[in-house]
């Protein structure tokens, strides 16, 4: 089960100033298996995510990359790992096309010159291997593009450069009832393909629609970490605002692999339902 | 007869459900684009907001039709057109510097007069110095060059808006004009080769010599682009449209070649194409090349589009931002030494605040968006022409600056209204969808 830990983190501990955001965040991510972020706003969730994607430096702890310890100090070494995250705002330029924003930033040149029909057939391939079928040409300006379909091309941009880790910051916020479906479709192929992927998510209905393991965050602790069929909603509202669902919870512990819940844990849940 | 079939469509067309089955192909292959679904595309995209080259067209015929009439006939005549081209040149390479600052959604008020330097130091090095003229043209560049550069870097490390930083160049530099050129002063160009480049013909025989190698690489472009996309089997565009494209651009190039070398003279035959057609040609070309197939380029469009998902796409924005600015510079000094070569001299009459205007005005008026990420390079050449079209034809009605000035006003008063209207339109476009 260690084998299939792609990223631990241990620890970790982070800063502004003199608040204290993350006070020693224990967690593993999986390969090919969705793990959901959840907490109340101010847990500490997005700062969590920006340590690891490298936006911000972590002040204590240590991250462990397939085994190694490494160290994040910027978005491209994230990216060297092969960590690729999807923020809320996705970062697409609406002037640009599908083609010329999966490839902002790592154009393909020939020459010297823009590769474009390279790039355009890679951009297809990669939204066809993701089953995307709702983009009629990757020659579309993002601006002409709906939600969900703006959504699927912020995930396949992060996932065409062997990417190992992606992460999503509340990829259905901004979602209707289809487009949701669609987005949610996607993340679950994601974890088919043997990524591992972080999802911060409010909602705990796609949370518990998409998400093998649940960490529940709170106060910038990680209150519980459980394989999701062993919790329901209303144990991981209880879990996000109290700290415990109820009955005592393993706190701050992070359960590993899967299916090895500890007791107190599957207490929870039938405590809980 | 029809208008019983379309009281009653449900009932008697069988066929109605038919055409909606095949108004959604679900193919593994990617289909070509036909025709009827490219135009309805181009519909879409004019709806929301994104009219391309559209305006300026329109607003070039109407403005050929009511210059022609007003002046009895005098307007498109070959020799009032070549000498619009002549003037005009100055205008849209100004309007081409332009066009890049605009692309990063900012804004160059000091062009004009930075164009103007480029022309003073030319003018001092080649009249005053005695230098050959590529070195004196060469010192004007990089002086402009270097002026953008320098501005750039203080929009992008310091953070002050162009605005201000480029009204600061507006005045500065005007002021370093007038200090090199010394009270009221002229200074003369005697270089043949520099007054050449504005007022220098080509024989007829070379013109066409350009227009068919022209041509010849551009059909030559367009099938490589056809073969390779052929060859990764991707979605070709529609033949007609490829086809009709080509042809409006050969026939425009037609058209231009013809009315250069038809005579124009008086008394003496005077007949051929300016240097300067050839010289804003290549600018244009240039310039088209690197924003739209290298890497920089695609820097630009991407910042002025969305700098925020440019940084994370680790994009160096204080580079880009400073590259352009000296670009522009770099351009607007050819503006300049087009300048020196029309009239022939470098004054103090020069009225850097007017040409920026006017360069700004012909960008927006081409199609250039004033919010960043949107616009070609085209767009200067046209929007140039345009103003330099208002300017010269309100000149054969024998009319005064002041009226120029209100008719070139509203003129920009609607471009730029067009292109808000069509902002809104695309942003609802892109939350609605």
């Amino acid at each position: 089960m260690a084998a299939d830990v792609l990223l631990e983190l241990r620890g970790i501990q982070k800063r502004y100033g003199a608040v204290q955001v993350l006070h020693g965040v224990d967690l593993d991510v999986p390969a090919g298996k969705v793990t959901a972020l959840v907490g109340d706003n101010g847990a500490g969730k997005s700062t969590l995510i920006k340590c690891v994607s490298g936006i911000v430096t972590i002040d204590g702890g240590s991250m462990h990359w397939e085994g190694r310890q490494v160290a994040v100090h910027s978005p491209k070494d994230a990216s060297a790992l092969g960590i690729e995250t999807v923020y809320q705002d996705l970062a697409l330029c609406d002037n640009l096309d599908i083609v010329q924003n999966m490839y902002l930033g790592r154009e393909l040149t020939n020459y010297r010159m823009l590769d474009e029909t390279a790039m355009e057939r890679q951009a297809a391939e990669t939204l066809e291997g993701l089953s995307v079928t709702t983009i009629a040409s990757v020659r579309q300006r993002v601006a002409a593009l709906s939600g969900g379909q703006r959504q699927s091309v912020a995930v396949a941009k992060a996932v065409m450069w062997n990417s190992k880790l992606v992460i999503l910051d509340e990829p259905t916020a901004a979602l209707g009832v289809q487009q949701t479906r669609q987005v949610l479709g996607l993340v679950k192929r994601l974890a088919d393909r043997g990524l591992a992927v972080l999802m911060v998510s409010h909602n705990l209905v796609d949370v518990f629609e998409v998400a093998h393991r649940i960490a529940v965050l709170r106060l910038g602790r990680l209150a519980a970490v459980d394989d999701a069929s062993n919790l329901d909603s209303q144990s991981v509202v209880e879990l996000m605002t109290t700290g415990q669902a109820q009955g005592e919870v393993g706190r701050g512990q992070p359960t590993r692999g899967s299916g090895d819940g500890t007791p107190t844990q599957s207490q929870v849940v039938e405590e809980s339902s | 007869m029809t208008s019983v079939d379309e009281q009653r469509p449900e009932q008697e067309d069988p066929e109605s459900t038919g055409t909606e089955d095949s108004a959604v192909p679900e193919s593994a292959v990617r289909p070509d684009v036909t025709s009827g679904e490219y135009v309805r595309g181009y519909l879409d995209r004019l709806r929301a907001g994104d009219t391309g080259l559209l305006p300026v067209v329109v607003g070039m015929i109407l403005i050929a039709i009511v210059f022609q009439v007003a002046s009895h006939g005098d307007f498109l005549t070959p020799g009032n057109l070549v000498g619009l081209l002549q003037q005009g040149a100055f205008y849209m390479t100004l309007a081409m510097a332009a066009v890049f600052v605009l692309l990063l959604g900012e804004v160059d008020l000091s062009l004009g007069y930075v164009a103007g330097v480029g022309g003073v130091v030319t003018a001092v090095f080649v009249s005053d110095q005695g230098w050959v003229w590529p070195a004196a043209c060469l010192a004007g560049l990089v002086a402009t060059t270097l002026i953008g550069l320098l501005q750039g870097a203080i929009i992008a490390f310091l953070g002050v808006p162009s605005f201000v930083v480029t009204l600061a160049g507006f005045l500065g530099w005007n002021g370093v004009i007038l200090l090199i050129l010394g009270n009221g002063a002229t200074i003369p160009i005697q270089n043949n080769v520099i007054f050449n480049f504005d007022n220098g013909l080509l024989s007829p025989l070379v013109g066409w010599i350009v227009y068919v190698a022209f041509a010849v690489v551009y059909v030559g472009a367009e099938l490589f682009k056809i073969r390779t996309r052929r060859a990764k089997s991707l979605a070709q565009q529609p033949a007609a449209i490829t086809i009709g494209r080509v042809v409006v651009v050969l026939l425009a190039g037609l058209v231009v070649i013809l009315i250069c070398n038809a005579n124009r003279g008086r008394s003496l035959p005077i007949r051929g194409m300016p240097w300067v057609v050839l010289i804003v040609l290549g600018v244009l070309l240039a310039a088209t090349w690197l924003t739209t197939r290298t890497r920089f380029g695609r820097y630009i469009y991407a910042v002025g589009g969305n700098a925020e998902a440019a940084r994370r796409a680790g994009i160096n924005l204080a580079g880009v931002r400073i590259a352009v600015f000296g670009l522009a510079g770099l351009v607007a000094g050819i503006g300049g030494l087009l300048y020196i070569s029309r009239l022939a001299s470098m004054s103090t009459a020069y009225d850097g605040g007017t040409y920026v205007l006017y360069a700004i005005a012909a960008a927006v008026i081409g199609g250039t968006s004033l919010f960043g990420g949107r616009g070609k390079l085209i767009h200067g050449v046209l929007g140039g022409l345009v103003i330099a079209g208002i300017d010269n034809g309100m000149g054969l009605l024998s009319m005064s600056a002041a009226q120029k000035y209100v008719v070139t006003a509203l003129v920009l008063l609607v471009a730029v209204s067009l292109d808000a209207v069509a902002r809104r339109g695309r942003q609802g476009h892109g939350i609605d969808a």
